[in-house]
């Protein structure tokens, strides 16, 4: 009985003595926790900057490895008010939710001048809401036109211009077809929120608190559903994300895709696919420059954090541009600190940088708000199959169901 | 339950008469030892309840905490307009028939097995009930790493390759068999139960009568085991009509697979809409409600807890 009693003692101690350490109380001073992505040498990055923090440490936990699974680890503790968060790795389409909720805090003062000063501006937008700063910016992310030199002399402008080539090459029985990501998820939201800002259309307010979908929403649908059933189209399109698109382009079916930057150093794998695998600006509608729907991540400190200012503090050293230009070259995250695009060690791992910062300055926010989860799921089921879309209809859809989900009536599949 | 009660035991006490001094101070005293265990059920029972209803009558989503307000049937008009909800309810009904029609089969034949077994019963037994002895998650789980082309055995061989899991038909029917593979054996136990109370005279009665194996199973084995079957019926209609694990982990929900437990998962804790999927949590035991009112009532299940066959 009396060991019985000691064991259970002792794993009480045990466990208490790791709910502590958990809260950032322990013994060895300060702690802040970090929760983000996995990502390959991001302890790195944190190993750098204990060495230079003062009075504090960086402790990193690493979420899910799915964008789902990461929103919801954190919306669950934040919704319990858990203080064991400080700061936060948000995708950039989170940051209206989470800050409309209260749970994370505004940058002001010198931290918002530290961050600001040198970011790109349109990532810096993804973590404004209601003309407030919640985030700081850590990498981004565009898509490019990727095409075969082999078959391709001048890549296409527009989206006419490619679907005509695409045509042409297939009548000369060459593989002419257009890989892009057409499946009922995000990747479809983010080819249309692109088209619809690059036609100058809205898809919400500036608020986010009425669908617009506007005449040049419109003439984006027509650009979808023409290069849905046209004959350049991948017949599985409706099916891919972009790792099928990718496969897709690798196996030799098309001259074009439309991709993130990843698919750069996936090519390499294959000398003589990569060879003639090269990037353009993405396509635009009418001419113009294409306004490119924007990805990435951003950090914000949590409401419920004990350690505010260490927690601010910590965020500026982990997107230093010193720490960018690392994740940069060893895990191939696009920094958001324009200056680092110019460093020379860029040149080899980043030939692309050029492209990317040339689209970077262009680019567009997804729609701002915090129904954000259900303005995206309401779009993709909407538009899927995008081969079936009638431009006017769909539009008149979309304007009803997105009022729906922002006054909170939105079901969830 | 109450419709069980006019219908007085043999050897049941006479209607109330007055009861002595002893007996009331008695009452009281089990009144009173009852009383804690009374108010627990009620705090972590009882109140949920009402305050779902109470949260499923208002617009309350985390994500816009300033605009929380009383909106009455509003949710449930939403809930009930939404073809998501309907699409989860038929899913989740074509889940609960098939699999369970399919595990009473199975389940039979499997408690005949178990019954009859003469040599090796004990080891027999154990290796039917491994499937249910199996974490719903991780046994979900190897059937996922089954049906992912180029690692999973059973998408290279029965599938041919194609991605079983992200086509809505092929991913229910995936569903449907992890969820037959794993309770079979549950129904079989609670069968086994059933055939135990079988007396052997009365088959060899039949037998010498002239029945065949057939009728003896049909005329004499399942009439006595009817309220058996019912209640494992029962049992597993509830269970399944809630699923959850096996599709959380198989497909997530995602081409229109959830089930009305996954609809409201993806609702209240990823849409952090309470109102919205309070409302859902309410229908849902509402339709639990309805099934077993069905099974008792009409079919005249034994509720757990009384001993008799109920009214037939």
């Amino acid at each position: 009985m009396r060991r019985h009693r000691l064991v259970a003692a002792g794993s009480v101690a045990l466990v208490a003595a790791s709910v502590l350490a958990g809260c950032g109380s322990g013994e060895d001073g300060t702690v802040v926790n970090v929760y983000k992505y996995p990502q390959e040498n991001f302890q790195k990055i944190v190993d750098g900057c204990n060495e230079r923090a003062d009075g504090y440490r960086i402790v990193y936990h690493k979420l899910p490895r799915e964008a789902d699974a990461q929103r919801e680890q954190m919306v669950r503790r934040l919704a319990a008010g858990d203080t064991g968060m400080d700061v936060l790795g948000l995708d950039v389409t989170w940051t209206a939710e989470l800050a409309e909720a209260g749970w994370i805090k505004e940058f002001t003062g010198q931290d918002k001048a530290r961050v600001e000063s040198g970011t790109l501006s349109t990532p810096l937008e993804t973590a404004r809401y209601q003309g407030r700063l919640y985030g700081a910016p850590d990498n981004t992310n565009v898509q490019l036109l990727w095409y075969r030199s082999d078959l391709v002399d001048t890549p296409p402008k527009t989206w006419d211009e490619m679907i005509s080539q695409g045509a042409r090459l297939k009548a000369e029985g060459k593989p002419g077809l257009v890989e892009a990501q057409g499946k009922q998820y995000e990747g479809l939201v983010v080819l249309f929120n692109t088209l619809v800002n690059s036609a100058g259309g809205e898809v919400l307010n500036d608020d986010g608190t009425e669908a617009v979908v506007d005449d040049k929403a419109v003439q984006a649908l027509e650009v979808l559903k023409r290069f849905a059933t046209s004959e350049v189209v991948d017949p599985s399109f409706a099916n891919f994300a972009e790792d099928e698109a990718r496969l897709a382009m690798e196996n030799g079916h098309a001259a074009f895709m439309l991709n993130w930057p990843f698919v750069y150093a996936a090519a390499q794998k294959k000398p003589d696919f990569a060879k003639n695998f090269k990037w353009a600006p993405y396509p635009s509608v009418d001419g113009g420059p294409a306004k490119v729907t924007v990805g990435g991540v951003n950090y914000a400190v949590s409401s419920y954090t004990r350690h505010s200012a260490e927690s601010f503090d910590a965020v500026a050293c982990l997107r230093s541009a010193e720490n960018q230009k690392f994740a940069a070259i060893n895990d191939g995250v696009p920094p958001t600190i324009e200056s680092v695009y110019e460093d020379p060690e860029m040149a080899e791992p980043y030939p692309m940088k050029e492209a990317i910062l040339e689209t970077l300055k262009n680019a567009s926010v997804r729609p701002r708000t915090p129904a954000y989860q259900n303005v995206s799921t309401v779009i993709s089921t909407i538009l899927s199959p995008p081969g079936s879309i009638e431009p006017r209809a769909t539009a008149d859809r979309l304007r009803e169901e997105l009022q729906a989900a922002l006054d909170s009536k939105g079901v969830l599949p | 339950m109450s419709h069980a009660l006019p219908e007085a035991e043999p050897g049941a006490r006479p209607a109330k008469a007055a009861l002595s001094e002893g007996k009331k101070a008695e009452r009281r005293l089990g009144l009173l030892l009852c009383a804690p265990a009374v108010l627990v059920m009620a705090a972590v029972a009882g109140w949920p309840i009402i305050y779902s209803l109470w949260l499923s009558l208002q617009r309350y989503d985390l994500k816009f905490p300033d605009k929380q307000e009383f909106v009455g049937l509003d949710n449930y008009v939403t809930v009930l307009s939404s073809p998501y909800w309907w699409n989860a309810m038929w899913i989740t009904i074509v889940i609960t028939v098939v699999s369970v029609a399919i595990e009473l089969v199975l389940g039979m034949a499997l408690a005949l097995i178990m019954h009859r077994t003469l040599v090796g019963r004990g080891i027999v037994r154990t290796s039917t009930l491994i499937p249910y002895g199996i974490v719903t998650v991780v046994a979900a789980f190897s059937w996922r790493y089954a049906w992912t082309p180029n690692t999973g055995y059973l998408a290279e061989t029965i599938a041919g390759g194609e991605p079983v899991l992200t086509q809505k038909v092929p991913a229910v029917l995936a569903v449907i068999l992890a969820e037959i593979w794993k309770t079979t054996p549950f129904m079989a136990l609670l069968l086994m139960a059933g055939l135990a109370l079988v007396p052997d005279d009365l088959l060899k009665a039949a037998a010498v009568d002239g029945a065949s194996a057939w009728q003896r199973f049909t005329r004499v084995m399942v009439p006595v085991m009817k309220p058996a079957i019912l209640v494992a019926l029962l049992f597993r209609t509830l269970d399944a009509f809630r699923i959850f694990d096996n599709l959380f982990v198989l497909t997530g929900g995602s081409q229109g697979t959830s089930s009305v437990s996954m609809i409201t998962y993806n609702n209240l804790i990823k849409g952090l809409n309470l109102g919205i999927g309070s409302t859902m949590s309410v229908l849902i035991f509402i339709a639990v409600a309805i099934i077993a009112f069905i099974f008792i009532k009409l079919f005249g299940t034994a509720a757990p807890g009384t001993d008799r066959g109920g009214r037939r």
